[in-house]
């Protein structure tokens, strides 16, 4: 109910989806960390990057939002104005909390996004009640359990109500009450049309997930499918090892 | 030890009475030092900002000047202000040496160092936590710094303060560059010098209770802003 009465985002004429990756590759020194990246990001259900720890899928997550560039290869976005503020947003495995109140951490995203001051107050006050955080929105950020950090973190990137949302392992430090606390919350963004790119490492929660999945394997992408078809017939070796749940390094 | 009792039985109805003489020195002494504290609090806080926050060659070596500079001793620091403000100096013509303006430019050039360098460690340990979050908000460059400044101001109120602390402290750069003349550049540290040596304690001591209330006070506020970081940093 709340979630209908979050205003039309503000969307330009131009989606700045799908995201076009053509092989790209990411090394730092000598060490090729991603490797020959090739794939598409449409709108539509979310996408989930899955693999094992040290696959690269926290890089590939920032190279898709820039915060990394490509050592080779091409990333392209359908509109050349997606750097602009609010239209892509990221939330991190450790949330950045700023030193300032909970409240206050929603209202920075906004200002940064140029919302004018009295919108920013009404949106602030949605997501607090859409994340729950009501009762601690004047509390310091910094104070806050991993679970409401974690929330806060998704309140400050929704508020801005991006066309792409990266989260990167958003449950991996939390326990399973936070955990689903944070997945509810995830649906629900997902459900405002956001584009949720999600990466993990987490099995079950890919299946919950996913609509497509990515799966990272050494630096190297080895499925692109829709998730149905991944989880019934993986098509490569780690691919099948991986969801019977046998470790491949 | 009775001259010392009667020194102090002096001073303090110096204070109490709120002496001319002693509220004159009192006053230039603390416009002097805040005049300072507030030019070398916007050099150094964006020179302490822009070695957090920028890579350059040679920034290395600026961190390591930076932090060799705070140990500068005052009389030297005087010493330099003084040739370059007098009469044959580069800046001569201005007609600076021994006016407060001159005291003022000798204290900037003691602190501005240390308010660099202390901000500049505490931004940068901000900046390391902060630099992604805030470029994943798309945050421009003025933003980020304004973002930096914001979050760490307890510690940078921390470092003005020690920055005050050694302007309104320090008695060997203004002696030089001020000349210590009544009325004019005579403050609190240079006139406990001058009226120890003459013999006149009361006034020497009056100065002192009051220098070392102030020293307490700016210790004191440090200590509280230190914990309302620690507060906000947890």
């Amino acid at each position: 109910m709340l979630v209908s009465a979050l205003p039309i985002p503000f969307r330009n004429s131009c989606p700045i989806l799908p995201l076009t990756c053509v092989e790209v590759d990411y090394q730092i020194g000598t060490t090729v960390l991603l490797e020959a990246l090739s794939f598409t990001l449409s709108a539509g259900g979310p996408t989930v990057i899955l693999g094992p720890n040290g696959a690269g899928k926290t890089l590939a997550l920032k190279l898709c939002h820039g915060l990394i560039n490509p050592t080779r290869g091409t990333l392209r976005w359908s509109d050349a104005a997606h750097d602009m503020p609010g239209r892509q947003a990221m939330v991190f495995q450790r949330p950045v909390m700023l030193r300032r109140s909970v409240a206050a951490n929603i209202e920075y995203g906004l200002a940064v996004h140029k919302v004018p001051a009295p919108q920013r107050a009404e949106r602030v006050k949605t997501m607090l009640e859409l994340t729950g955080l009501v009762a601690l929105a004047g509390r310091s950020a910094r104070v806050l359990s991993s679970g409401e950090q974690q929330r806060l973190a998704l309140a400050r990137a929704w508020a801005m109500q991006p066309e792409v949302l990266f989260l990167d392992e958003p449950t991996a430090n939390l326990d399973p009450a936070a955990t689903s606390a944070v997945e509810e919350l995830i649906i629900a963004i997902a459900a405002t049309g956001t584009k949720v790119v999600l990466s993990t490492h987490d099995l079950q929660q890919a299946r919950r997930f996913a609509a497509q999945i990515l799966f990272l394997h050494r630096g190297r992408l080895l499925e692109s499918s829709a998730a149905d078809d991944f989880f019934k017939q993986p098509r490569s070796a780690a691919a099948t090892a991986f969801l019977r749940g046998e470790l491949w390094w | 030890m009775n001259e010392f009792a009667d020194a102090a039985v002096l001073a303090s109805k110096l204070v109490l009475h709120a002496d001319a003489t002693l509220l004159e020195i009192v006053r230039r002494s603390l416009e002097v030092s805040l005049a300072a504290v507030g030019c070398a609090s916007v050099l150094g806080l964006s020179a302490g900002a822009l070695l957090a926050v920028t890579r350059f060659p040679g920034r290395k070596l600026c961190i390591i000047l930076t932090n060799a500079l705070m140990g500068l001793p005052p009389v030297v620091v005087g010493l330099l202000v003084y040739l370059s403000l007098s009469r044959t100096g580069p800046f001569g013509g201005w007609g600076l040496l021994f006016t407060p303006t001159a005291m003022v430019i000798a204290q900037i050039v003691l602190i501005t160092p240390i308010i660099c360098a202390l901000s500049r460690q505490t931004l940068e340990d901000l900046w390391l936590e902060y630099a992604e979050q805030l470029r994943s908000l798309r945050v421009t460059a003025f933003g980020s710094l304004r973002t930096l400044l914001w979050e760490a101001r307890y510690s940078l109120l921390t470092a003005i303060l020690a920055g005050f602390g050694r302007a309104i402290a320090e008695v060997g750069a203004v002696l030089i560059v001020g000349g210590n003349i009544a009325h004019v550049t005579r403050v609190m540290t240079t006139t406990i010098a001058l009226e120890t040596s003459r013999g006149d304690l009361a006034l020497a001591l009056a100065l002192g209770f009051i220098l070392i209330t102030i020293a307490m006070l700016v210790n004191g506020t440090t200590f509280v802003l230190r914990e309302l970081a620690d507060c906000d940093a947890r």
